[in-house]
């Protein structure tokens, strides 16, 4: 919302303070000003002058010497301006003097500084002004020629400065008003605040109550149908309207708030709604049939059409205002365009109604069409602002001449809320601040801002625009407000004492965390959603359950539609990204969650699962990446021996290179090399290692207890094998066979040689483990170890294994 | 006899002196104190020495010996250390030539900054807990006190899933998870995902992370906000940081505020970083709205708390002065690699 701050003076007539620190108090009081433009910010030395003779350049057909009076003296200044008249009078720049831009509305920033000079050899002392040099627009000043120099009028006064004239000595300040504050989105509102918070006399309009004798109640009819979605609905009449401009410094102040002046009818509209933040809608009379009023809900797919020439297509949740036979009007979003005022209008209904905002809201949506007055009326509106509003509007109209206000009010209002009262609790207040204030600053806070203490009942009175103001917490922030948050003390929870740590989940995460990066691997961080194409990309079947997801109802667009039920395309597409890029040897990891529905459609919340997710290109392969897995297990504390399963064969995984990571009889994960397809459908040109380990499963088994183990003190022995087997014996199938047999006293187990070759026939490998034998309480006999041997050879020869002759 | 042991002596002496090597020391070792050595063969011929003279030309042996052992020993220490240098000096290496780094990840600039939050506030005693990305309409809005229909369900453009069933758009709805299991005094913060539907560009994501804090007991105040927010500033931005603490409104506190704190890189002058106001805003605080206690199942008579929420990609952003948020969801590894 912006508002000049001399609409704000209106109202407070005693508020002096610089632009900086009206920003700075009014924000700590809670009415945070965004930011303000000064309007004269660029303009220096600019007096009102009268052109006193006009002569011909005799140089230059285009301009023209004028002599022209600024009050202490007369000065010559050449222009182009094509609408000079002797008598006229015009915003002069002096000699060392700034206007804000040139002629055609363009901006320098600082303004550009005016000198004395030489026009095409003829002395110039000056310049005289369009309003587009004084950095402002027709839009504000509507009687500004298209092209030439601003007529100030016959009014105003010769040596006077013209800024202040002209109303530019003006500051506009943004504010950002929060929701609860439906009071602030208003002139008055916003001047209440300024009042309260620079301590200083709040001086609204006072209202007359306006009007001939007759009685809009005898000529027009309202029934309101729907009392829910229409708390009140007023209306006046006009008569024997004048269309005219609205004089000037209403035109300003629209201008400032960033609405074009019109006419006098429409920018009393405008204005009141500004300064009440009551929206108004005018209907031409004459064109109301049977001269009826009738608020009722629309009929299920009703058309109609706005005033600005669309047609809406509507349902029985949009409120309608219909006359005696036809809709004109969409309710507090936009009227019709058979009932629209026109130029030749010559009586006027005036509505200023209370709209269920919730409604208004829905409803604004569902047509299409977030008008202002839509906006005011979805935050919901104080009934009783509506008749002040309308009675300030009808002052207006007589005021400015603008038409014959017709006497009385319509006003169908059949539930009238009860003003709230809240008890007066100072303690309570300060024991939720932390603070000593006294009751007798709190009550004068409370005055500032109208509400009124009873001390019969140690009531609070709270007025009906304060519709925020519900309990004691809404109460002890009005106190602190203005007492001053900076103001309130600093000091630390005291009470019983609490243990600072992480969630065990989120330690095992830091420990994966650690160990990845200390392996070479980045931390990477992708979306939750993506694509439904991804599933294409990964070469994922139409039956996997992976395609089962969770899907957003309303995405950003196909792309960000489905949260993700697996981490490998956020993996690969980041890889993809560095690839591209030309980055060599990358690893990243990513800790994030997949969304696994429980059923579809969905009913309850998904399965959310951790996954610790590692890809690589470049250096290392297959058994570096399966070194992290181990790794992370192992300082996760998961010592048991891990079991690679390569027999789910997953279509985005090389089938020759991928595994299950297999621990205590669980799947707790998978790696492998990434389908050449699916590195191709990524555009990444190297091979990708890719491992993705399930967190609830480490977290589940992680373990940090620690106990010594003694260092060995008696001799180890060690028995070198070398085995012939079947070439797709898997090594850790004989390895387990080893440990199995091994017993107690197999201290490890190592692989030093596999090898392949016409020595050992096609179909065999050759296979090398060294054997490390101890006991802890003696030096082992030959004899025992040769008896452990036994068992683990023919354990190996069950296998196919034999010892190599 | 006499003279022949000086002789022998001093000829030995002349060689060890001379001797360039271990080898030719060890030559002359054996040429005087040898089994066959001349030294030894002066011994063996003692018997032709009068008996008076014996014990005298005997010790002009031992004397002799160990003078000639005494140089050999001298002369190898010098020949070793000799050695020694040669090789020091042979070994010089260019220590400017390029070190052989162990390949080491990085953590991505929103852990980073999270673990610096979380550092502070487990050092006050919070514990650090998660809630659900995908998350119900009640603990996001409803038990927040942001009913059916009410407008700052609209402002935070949520992400539905189903009716029911929304991505949240705040960690606050950890809050009401924490609160619900009744274990009370309360200091927690959550940190998380959120999302809301905003079109990616420089200074937005559909997808963001928030850290959440919320302290309930008994008797805790405003002032008690605004000590440990303070704290919390000043650890993170540096000892001299000032905070300042605006009126603000959200549906689930009350009163509200947001805290700014002074510019971190200009001190509080104005620069083009704080927009020359000399603050930057950091989060939204509250102390907790009794209707929230309530619906959450605690007494607001007898209970009080206060909760803060502030963007994790906001902080690092501004922390490590990242001028587009996009490079945090990009995963390059030359950005990581600066973290």
């Amino acid at each position: 919302m912006n508002t000049a701050l001399s609409w704000i003076k209106a109202y407070v007539p005693e508020l002096e303070c610089t632009a900086q620190e009206y920003t700075d108090k009014m924000t700590l009081t809670g009415t945070k000003v965004e930011g303000f433009e000064k309007l004269d910010a660029d303009l220096d030395k600019i007096v009102v002058g009268q052109i006193k003779k006009i002569e011909r350049h005799p140089d230059a057909d285009k301009l023209v010497i004028c002599q022209v009076d600024i009050g202490t003296e007369t000065v010559q200044i050449v222009t182009g301006a094509p609408n000079v008249y002797e008598g006229m009078k015009t915003p002069v720049c002096l000699d060392g003097g700034r206007v804000a831009g040139g002629h055609d509305g363009s901006r320098t920033p600082g303004g550009i500084k005016i000198k004395k000079g030489k026009l095409r050899g003829v002395e110039s002392c000056g310049m005289m002004c369009s309003i587009e040099e004084l950095g402002s627009s027709k839009d504000c000043y509507p009687d500004a020629p298209e092209d030439g120099i601003y007529d100030m009028g016959a009014d105003a006064v010769v040596g006077a400065d013209a800024i202040e004239a002209l109303g530019l000595r003006d500051v506009v300040f943004e504010y950002e008003i929060t929701s609860n504050r439906v009071d602030c989105y208003s002139v008055l509102g916003i001047a209440r605040e300024a009042a309260a918070t620079f301590k200083k006399p709040f001086v609204p309009p006072l209202v007359k109550a306006v009007g001939n004798d007759e009685d809009v109640n005898t000529m027009i009819e309202i029934e309101v149908r729907d009392e829910e979605l229409c708390p009140r609905y007023c209306a006046r009449m006009v008569k024997n309207i004048k269309l005219a401009p609205s004089p000037e410094w209403m035109q300003r102040r629209l201008a400032a708030s960033g609405i074009r002046p019109i006419n006098n009818i429409v920018d009393i509209t405008n204005y009141v709604m500004e300064e009440y933040g009551q929206p108004m809608h005018a209907y031409d009379y004459d064109k109301l049939a049977g001269h009826r009023i009738v608020v009722r809900r629309a009929d299920e797919g009703e058309i109609f059409q706005t005033l600005d020439g669309q047609e809406r297509k509507l349902d029985s949740s949009v409120l309608m205002i219909c006359d005696g036979e036809k809709a004109v009007g969409i309710a507090g979003i936009m009227g019709g365009e058979n009932s629209k005022i026109t130029d030749d209008v010559k009586t006027m209904l005036f509505e200023a109604a209370c709209f269920d905002g919730t409604n208004i809201r829905l409803s604004a949506k569902k047509v299409g069409l977030r008008t202002d007055a839509s906006g005011k009326f979805e935050k919901g509106l104080d009934p009783y602002n509506a008749e002040a509003a309308i009675n300030r509007a009808c002052q207006l109209i007589e005021e400015l001449g603008a038409g014959e206000v017709v006497g009385g009010l319509a006003d169908v209002f059949p539930k009238k809320p009860e003003r709230r009262k809240l008890p007066f609790e100072p303690d309570k207040y300060n024991k939720l601040l932390g603070t000593d204030i006294s009751r007798e600053d709190m009550l004068a806070y409370f005055e500032q801002i109208e509400l009124k203490y009873d001390k019969a009942d140690n009531m609070i009175e709270i007025p009906s625009f304060r519709q925020d103001l519900l309990r004691s917490c809404d109460m002890a922030e009005e106190v602190a407000r203005f007492y001053g948050y900076d103001r309130i003390p600093v000091t630390l929870p005291k009470g019983e004492s609490t243990f600072g740590k992480l969630s065990f989940k989120l330690t095992v995460e830091e420990i994966a965390r650690n160990v990845a990066q200390f392996c070479g691997f980045s931390q990477s961080m992708n979306y939750s959603f993506e694509s439904p194409k991804v599933f294409e990309k990964l070469l994922i079947p139409q039956d996997s359950p992976l395609r089962q997801t969770v899907t957003i109802l309303n995405p950003l667009g196909q792309d960000f539609s489905i949260m993700r039920t697996q981490t490998l395309n956020g993996m690969l597409s980041s890889l993809a990204t560095n690839f591209n890029r030309k980055n060599k040897n990358v690893r990243l990891y990513e800790l994030g969650n997949i969304y696994l529905p429980k059923s579809l459609p969905l009913t309850e919340l998904p399965d959310e699962r951790s996954r610790f997710t590692l890809g690589m290109y470049g250096d290392g392969d297959f058994f570096s990446l399966k070194g992290v897995v181990e790794e992370f297990l192992e300082k996760a504390g998961l010592f048991e021996r891990i079991v690679y399963d390569p027999t789910d064969k997953k279509p985005y995984l090389h089938p020759g290179r991928q595994a299950d990571i297999v621990y205590d009889g669980e799947k707790i994960g998978f790696l492998g090399e990434i389908h050449p397809e699916v590195a191709d459908n990524y555009g990444i040109g190297e091979r990708v290692y890719y491992a993705d380990i399930d967190m609830a499963s480490v977290v589940s088994r992680a373990n940090f207890d620690k106990k010594y183990k003694e260092i060995a003190r008696f001799p180890a022995s060690t028995r070198d094998i070398s085995l012939v087997a079947d070439k797709n014996l898997m090594i850790g199938t004989m390895e387990a066979a080893i440990i199995k047999r091994g017993g107690k006293l197999l201290e490890s187990c190592n692989l030093f040689d596999i090898y392949e070759g016409e020595q050992v026939g096609a179909d065999k490998k050759s296979v090398a483990f060294s054997l490390v034998f101890r006991a802890n309480d003696r030096t082992l006999s030959d004899t025992e170890i040769n008896e452990v041997m036994d068992k683990i050879l023919a354990e190996l020869a069950g296998l196919g294994a034999m010892l190599r002759q | 006899m006499k003279e022949k042991l000086q002789a022998i002596r001093e000829k030995a002496l002349a060689r060890i002196a001379e001797s360039d090597s271990l080898d030719k020391l060890n030559e002359i070792r054996v040429a005087y104190l040898g089994k066959k050595g001349e030294l030894t063969e002066v011994l063996k011929g003692m018997k032709e020495v009068s008996p008076e003279d014996r014990p005298k030309i005997g010790a002009m042996v031992n004397d002799a010996r160990e003078a000639i052992e005494q140089k050999i020993e001298e002369i190898k220490n010098k020949l070793a250390s000799a050695a020694r240098e040669a090789k020091l000096k042979k070994e010089v290496i260019d220590v400017s030539l390029p070190a052989k780094k162990n390949l080491v990840g990085h953590s991505h600039p929103n852990t980073v900054a999270l673990e610096e939050v979380e550092k502070i506030f487990i050092g006050m005693g919070y514990e650090v807990v998660e809630g659900p990305d995908v998350e119900y309409d009640y603990y996001n809005f409803e038990a927040l006190n942001i009913p059916a229909n009410h407008p700052a369900k609209d402002e935070q453009d949520t992400f539905y899933v189903t009716d029911k069933i929304v991505l949240r758009t705040q960690t606050s709805s950890t809050q009401v998870r924490e609160m619900e299991k009744g274990r009370l005094p309360i200091r927690m913060i959550a940190p998380g995902r959120v999302f809301r539907s905003d079109e990616v560009d420089a200074t937005h994501s559909p997808s963001f992370h928030q850290v959440e804090g919320l302290v309930i007991d008994k008797n805790i105040t405003f002032a008690d906000l605004k000590g440990t927010l303070d704290v919390f500033a000043k650890q993170l931005f540096g000892s001299k940081t000032k905070v300042k603490f605006r009126p603000h409104h959200f549906p689930f506190t009350e009163p509200s505020a947001e805290m700014d704190v002074s510019c971190f890189k200009c001190g509080g002058k104005g620069c083009r970083f704080c927009k020359n106001s000399g603050w930057i805003e950091i989060l939204g605080c509250g102390m907790v709205h009794p209707h929230v206690l309530e619906m959450s199942g605690i007494d607001p008579e007898e209970y009080t708390g206060f909760a803060f929420g502030m963007g994790l990609e906001r902080i690092a952003l501004l922390k490590y002065e990242i001028d587009d948020m996009r490079l945090l969801y990009e995963n390059d590894i030359r950005f990581l690699g600066q973290f």
